[in-house]
């Protein structure tokens, strides 16, 4: 007699999460040096026997073709949001340094978050742990990173309702918390990386405008900036207003004074604080709370 | 189906993708665009330039949603931040309806920002439908969902893929996006006639259209919309309107995005196909 044969087994849901993090492995797995998919899995086995356990060929494409676009894409595309979000870095590099650089990156710390934009969320975290990746030019690279940082946050944090600074008035100093804008950082830079910065989005602008002639002109420009780097601190706030990002630079007194209300300190302590750095003179921090108020960068009292 | 419940009982015609290149145009010239598509992640911001030009751009003109990265058929919980950043914009656009892709794209929190193509069981159909079911009630609006292009399928699948688009969107009671690039560019790669999809695909739920252009490689079809659209792509969407009748359709140009007027005539050159099906059901 013959046994009537078993229906086809239907995939459990604990399968179906089981295969797409076998997917996902395999399409975040950086490409190899030839730029196609890895030869080899994590396990040692051949990629192609281990894509045909889950993905059909057709009659052009085998197993492994067909999850290597996946692959292909994958690090395409997020190459080229982070090329985007780091010209600074990358002309600082080089474009191989950088290429490798950013592979190690985005391989330790894939995205977890629904969009690109915070793809070097904690690109500082990891060259700071790994400075082997920006050797020699370590410190001028990882302020670049933290200045480019500073800048995608300026481009689309919150903008909150400024602080008129006649709601202090009558107030106790003692008491009064100023919070900042959340787009706007401060930065001390050892490098003065903002105008050179400045210059290299400038030419990106014009990349698709100028002859060659024009953007020879700038690489050279460009390339001779990077020569003469020389270590020359210098203190930043990147912050936003009118719907532009600036690179706005401060006075060590002004840093130190917008540094302390962000640690949350009273505006008496901060003033006492400057004070202790022999850079008191009451018309001036008046003059600085003047123009700090009119670009907005006081949003509420705490 | 002009109007349905999947697209808000709305009558919205023939829209363009609202591209960052166009910006300047729009809000100098001030075109006659029926609709305008946004793609609700590069708004999903707390301010700047995004969302002052998108603020400009709903004073004068419809707009509609169109997400990337929901990831209903991921197997993975909704990511909560990501529906609470949606709803908000979900407010300040006042969408009639909200599309986002039938796909998966992240696993245990990490994101590959593609949209990979489900196994079509009903394991996946089960969580997929629960999710958009749960996205709908939080986020208030009606949803569809958008067959997307593949490149590879899998052993596993237990149907074909407009089966389990039907699977998916009768469970989920939900609306379809049907995108006829993607059916024809899916079609080619998986060696299916286009036809058939289009064909079965319960049509009282098809909320829009997505048309666009592709690019062929010597083994395979790549969604590159970055193309006018082709006429195999113009014939099956001919096919789509005679089954659905005349439907928000949009033209979707995301790469080496030419003019504005070009991209414009482009999409309003489905007229020809739904004026057919108005001459076709006037004639006696």
């Amino acid at each position: 007699m013959k046994t009537k044969p078993s229906p086809p087994k239907r995939q459990t849901a604990r399968e179906f999460l089981e295969l797409q993090r076998l997917m996902a492995g395999a399409v975040m797995r950086p490409l190899a040096a030839t730029g196609g998919m890895q030869r080899k899995w994590r396990d040692g086995r051949l990629m192609g026997q281990v894509a045909s356990q889950f993905i059909k060929p057709n009659d052009r494409l085998t197993s492994f073709e067909r999850l290597e676009i996946y692959n292909r894409q994958y690090w395409y595309r997020i190459m080229d949001s982070f090329y985007e979000d780091y010209p600074g870095l990358r002309a600082l590099l080089g474009e191989r340094r950088f290429e490798r650089l950013a592979c190690a990156y985005l391989t330790q710390y894939p995205s977890q978050s629904f969009t690109l934009r915070n793809l070097g969320r904690r690109l500082v975290e990891f060259l700071q742990a790994e400075p082997h990746w920006i050797m020699p030019l370590h410190p001028p690279a990882l302020d670049m990173a933290r200045l480019e940082w500073a800048h995608i946050e300026a481009f689309d944090n919150e903008a909150k309702p400024p602080l008129e600074l006649d709601s202090l008035l009558g107030a106790d100093p003692a008491q009064i918390r100023l919070q900042l804008q959340p787009h706007l950082t401060l930065l001390q830079l050892r490098y003065q990386l903002d105008e050179f910065l400045i210059q290299i989005k400038q030419n990106e602008g014009l990349r698709s405008q100028a002859s060659n002639a024009m953007e020879l002109r700038q690489a050279r420009k460009q390339s001779r900036f990077k020569r003469h780097l020389q270590p020359k601190s210098v203190f930043l706030a990147v912050h936003r207003h009118n719907h532009t990002v600036y690179y706005k630079r401060l006075q060590p007194g002004q840093f130190r004074l917008l540094s302390a209300f962000q640690a949350k300190s009273t505006v008496a302590e901060a003033c006492e604080q400057l004070a202790q750095s022999a850079q008191a003179d009451l018309g001036r921090v008046k003059s600085w709370f003047e123009s700090w108020a009119a670009l907005g960068w006081f949003c509420k009292l705490v | 189906m002009p109007a349905n419940a999947f697209n808000g009982m709305t009558d919205y015609g023939i829209g363009i993708g609202l591209r960052v290149p166009h910006y300047s145009h729009i809000l100098s010239e001030k075109p006659t665009v029926d609709w305008f598509e946004i793609i609700s992640e590069n708004f999903m911001v707390d301010g700047g330039r995004p969302l002052k030009v998108l603020d400009q751009i709903l004073e004068q003109y419809r707009v509609v949603q169109h997400g990337v990265s929901t990831y209903f058929g991921s197997a993975e919980p909704l990511n909560r931040e990501h529906l609470i950043k949606l709803k908000r914009l979900v407010k300040r656009t006042n969408t009639p309806w909200l599309s986002d892709h039938l796909c998966w794209g992240s696993v245990d929190g990490r994101y590959t920002h593609d949209l990979l193509p489900m196994p079509y069981t009903f394991a996946a159909a089960k969580v997929t439908a629960r999710k958009i079911r749960e996205a709908r009630d939080f986020l208030e609006v009606p949803i569809a969902v958008e067959n997307v292009s593949s490149y590879a399928e899998f052993h596993v699948s237990e149907m074909t893929e407009w089966e389990f688009l039907s699977e998916v969107v009768e469970r989920a009671d939900c609306g379809i996006l049907l995108d006829v690039n993607n059916i024809y560019v899916s079609s080619r790669n998986h060696s299916y006639n286009p036809y058939d999809y289009v064909n079965a695909v319960p049509a009282e739920r098809v909320a829009q259209f997505h048309i666009a252009g592709h690019s062929k490689y010597q083994k395979y079809i790549l969604d590159t919309h970055d193309h006018p659209v082709l006429d195999p792509v113009w014939k099956l969407y001919q096919r789509a309107v005679e089954r659905v009748g005349k439907t928000a359709t949009l033209l979707e140009w995301d790469a080496r995005i030419p003019s504005f007027d070009e991209v414009h005539n482009e999409a309003l050159k489905a007229n020809r196909f739904i004026k057919d099906l108005e001459n076709k059901t006037l004639a006696p």
